[in-house]
């Protein structure tokens, strides 16, 4: 079978599934945080806690640590966390949306080609995100104002646990994050089928 | 297809793994308690019993009166540590309280009061945990909000009551607060002799009715008594209630040496009042009105007061937690008297009287009375457990003795250290006592603690009551000068932390820095002021001398314990304004000069340059 032939395959019953689990495991992102920050300190037993969304920033205790970090952020000149800076937000969801429209025709119309898109498609859009999510720690640590108590510029953590100043701050990806990879996992997963169906097919 | 279902399920188990996962976020480290343990001896178990490891909390709040120093002292029980202070009558730079305009109107001049009897606000009998009232000798009574443990109101001076001792006792659904005259005075003001005090003085007990809302305290009704010197009091409850009982000394109407002239007869009185007698001819218009209160005569108005004679000057009168039994504590002898309500209610019906006090009917002794339990010597408070438990405190005897209501079995005394006034049990004047811990309240304390000169501290004693035998756990000492307090759950309380933006409606709140600074109009200026850390805007301003000057100050943290002060002692003022709070202060600017002013609440790695100036330009 030429690869022209199998792009143009109908997909089997059970990547189609796939596709759809796949489609399913973005729907998280609309209610569930994709990232979580907590910085303890001893006077911060409990933490100060951030959840990032696709679409918004939340702080623990109703939204006040957000405020809390900023009050101790602009010691050292760091901006505001302020929504109006995170453009993710605006066309994150939309993004999301567009993709979960795509797998879903995937899922309905069920080629070879249309999987292909969606597994290209989503894999930018992964990446683009993360980088952008780095980029962003990374910008609101290096440009820090000029009237301010001077610090060595910084990143905070991506991933895991790191100690700033009397912080411990742990940074992990959350739920949502999670159901994207699941998304991940199930377009793989359909991919290795439909590649298996096609051997096979030849055989 | 098969290999299709496999890789279903492994995905959905990956998922389960990955969701699992994301519910392992960290969090605080939590602190343990490190009770239990195998220590035997009394001082170790005393020990477990009072230790409350860092980082637990106590199960009771101690509302503990601050006698003469004005103030109200909070206690957590059972570790006995001092967690704040609450001015109530008097000003506390600690706290800003009688600095701002609002607490400084509030106290109106007053700078000190008496504070005695703390009264945790109930519903049907219970601490509710809404407010705590405490009675002010001079004749006023301050209400405490619990939501933030802030002196919110202070009523009075009312009119007529002269030297407001029994009181803040409230009712079961804290529809009234209770004072009364301890010492009586001419209720038309004039300046009538010493002399002629049997005959022109008079003493008052009034209810100050308490909006079941907003707390507000207004005069509802007050009465005219002979000039007795009405002592302490408590409310009717369940089977009682409905009634107030005041304890009297000085029946004799004496005047002069009191300690002598005084303790003349063999009984005094407690009163028996019928609230809601008064309170409903007070709204039919009887009575005359006597500098703005509409005061009844009793001997005008059948029903509403009695007099039950008991022994020997009494102090407390305690109503038991059924109502059914008044114990009244006669301070010159040994025993404490208990009246049967249902037999005072009788003895009413009987018209069982030996005499009047100014048409007052007095009723039969040996009529209303249960027992005389033979407690020790002074009895001067009775307060309650469960099981028909009483404890009564003995001040010349230095104890507390244990007895139990309907059989009258002294069961248990145990020596306190020294001469006890009042004792507190958790819950112990609701219709529902606790039992577990007991306070005794003792007005000296000498040798126990590191000796700090002749101005010794008073003394909290802090007792076990749940086994047979009272057992002292530990001693903690106090400012002057705990006389009664009020021991409630903690969960019954429920404090906010800091103050919601959303709920500050002060018309003088600036919530962004852009909007502060000093705005004109003749010579006033009105200096909006923001303080967050770490920084007071305006950090300076200008004024000329002779204006009138307000600064209103808004916190604008919404950060737990985010305190920040504003002093500037040119001015002689200093304020503390929690977060999300907005407070005032409104001076004459008379002197000229450079004045700074800073916070004072360390808040920050930055406070000290939390800092600013005001210059006054000379005329």
């Amino acid at each position: 079978m030429t690869f022209a032939a199998w792009l143009d395959r109908r997909l089997g019953r059970a990547p189609r599934a796939l596709i759809l689990v796949a489609a399913l495991g973005l729907v998280p992102t609309y209610v569930a945080p994709l990232w979580n920050m907590t910085l303890f300190a001893q006077q911060y037993q409990d933490g100060l806690r951030l959840d990032i969304y696709s679409y918004k920033l939340q702080g623990g205790n109703h939204g006040q640590d957000v405020h809390e970090i900023n009050v101790l952020n602009h010691y050292i000149g760091m901006r505001d966390l302020a929504a109006e800076d995170f453009t993710e937000f605006k066309w994150m969801p939309f993004a999301i949306g567009g993709l979960v429209l795509l797998f879903l025709r995937a899922a309905v119309f069920g080629k070879v080609a249309n999987l292909v898109d969606v597994v290209a498609l989503f894999g930018y859009f992964g990446l683009f995100s993360l980088w952008s999510f780095v980029y962003k720690l990374y910008s609101y640590g290096h440009n820090l104002g000029v009237s301010a108590v001077k610090v060595a510029p910084f990143t905070p953590p991506i991933f895991g646990h790191m100690k700033m100043a009397n912080f411990d701050v742990y940074s992990y990806p959350a739920l949502s994050t999670y159901t994207l990879g699941v998304s991940a996992a199930a377009l793989a997963a359909a991919l290795v089928l439909a590649y298996r169906a096609r051997s096979e097919a030849a055989a | 297809m098969t290999t299709s279902n496999r890789s279903v399920y492994a995905l959905s188990g990956a998922a389960l793994l990955l969701f699992a996962a994301a519910q392992c976020a960290p969090t605080a480290p939590r602190q343990r308690s490190h009770r239990g343990g195998g220590a035997t001896s009394d001082i170790a178990i005393a020990a477990q019993k009072t230790y409350i490891a860092p980082g637990d909390l106590d199960e009771y709040y101690l509302f503990s009166s601050g006698g003469h120093s004005g103030q109200v002292y909070v206690f957590g029980v059972p570790s006995m540590r001092h967690l704040v202070t609450i001015p109530v009558f008097t000003p506390y730079p600690a706290t800003g309280y009688g600095f701002d305009d609002d607490t400084k109107a509030m106290l109106a001049g007053h700078s000190w009061d008496d504070v005695h009897h703390p009264a945790l606000s109930e519903t049907a009998g219970d601490y509710d945990g809404r407010w705590l009232f405490v009675n002010g000798i001079s004749g006023r009574i301050g209400r405490v909000d619990l939501r933030d443990f802030k002196t919110k109101e202070i009523y009075g001076p009312a009119p007529n009551v002269s030297g407001n001792h029994a009181s803040a006792f409230v009712t079961p659904n804290s529809e009234y607060a209770m004072m009364a005259s301890r010492f009586s005075a001419p209720l038309d003001g004039e300046a009538a002799s010493v002399s002629q005090y049997a005959a022109k003085y008079k003493g008052v007990i009034a209810g100050i009715k308490i909006d079941p809302k907003s707390g507000h305290m207004s005069l509802g009704w007050e009465i005219m008594t002979p000039p007795f010197d009405w002592d302490l009091g408590d409310a009717g409850k369940k089977a009682s209630d409905g009634w107030m009982f005041f304890t009297c000394y000085n029946s004799e109407r004496a005047t002069g040496k009191l300690e002598v002239t005084a303790s003349q007869r063999d009984r005094d009185y407690i009163a028996a009042v019928d609230w809601r007698l008064a309170e409903k001819s007070v709204a039919e218009g009887k009575g005359s009105l006597v500098n703005g209160a509409r005061v009844l005569d009793p001997a005008k108005i059948p029903g509403l007061m009695y007099l039950m004679p008991c022994g020997k000057s009494p102090h407390g009168v305690d109503v038991s937690p059924d109502g059914k039994y008044i114990v009244g504590n006669g301070k010159l002898q040994g025993v404490t008297t208990v009246f049967n309500f249902e037999k005072l209610q009788t003895a009413i019906r009987n018209q069982d009287f030996i005499g009047n006090e100014d048409g007052i009917p007095v009723l039969k002794y040996e009529s209303i009375k249960d027992a005389e339990v033979p407690v020790g010597l002074g009895p001067l408070h009775t307060q309650f457990g469960p099981d028909g438990w009483a404890y009564t405190s003995l001040f010349i005897d230095s104890a507390i003795a244990k007895w139990r209501l309907g059989d009258w079995q002294v069961v248990d005394r145990i020596p306190v250290s020294y001469s006890i006034g009042h004792l507190c049990t958790a819950e112990g004047d609701t219709v529902s006592p606790d039992g577990n811990y007991m306070i005794a309240l003792n007005k000296l304390s000498h040798g126990r603690h590191l000796s700090v000169g002749p101005s010794q501290p008073e003394s909290s004693q802090l007792i076990d009551i749940t086994g047979d035998k009272m057992k002292l756990l530990y001693d903690a000492f106090t400012e002057p000068e705990p006389h009664y307090a009020q021991m409630v759950k903690a969960d019954k309380i429920h404090p906010i932390e800091v103050y919601p933006k959303e709920e500050n409606h002060h018309p003088l709140a600036v919530w962004d820095v852009k909007e502060a600074g000093p705005t004109r109009s003749g010579d006033k200026v009105i200096v909006k002021t923001v303080v967050v850390r770490s920084t007071i805007t305006p950090t300076q301003f200008e004024v000329r001398q002779g204006d009138t000057v307000t600064i209103a100050i808004t916190n604008i943290e919404q950060t737990t314990d985010e305190l920040h002060g504003f002093g500037m002692p040119g001015y002689n003022f200093n304020l503390v304004i929690d977060p999300g709070e907005t407070k005032t202060v409104t001076f004459k600017a008379d002197k000229a000069g450079v004045f700074y002013y800073y916070c004072t609440n360390f808040c920050s790695a930055l406070h000290q340059e939390m800092q600013g100036y005001m210059v006054v330009k000379p005329k």
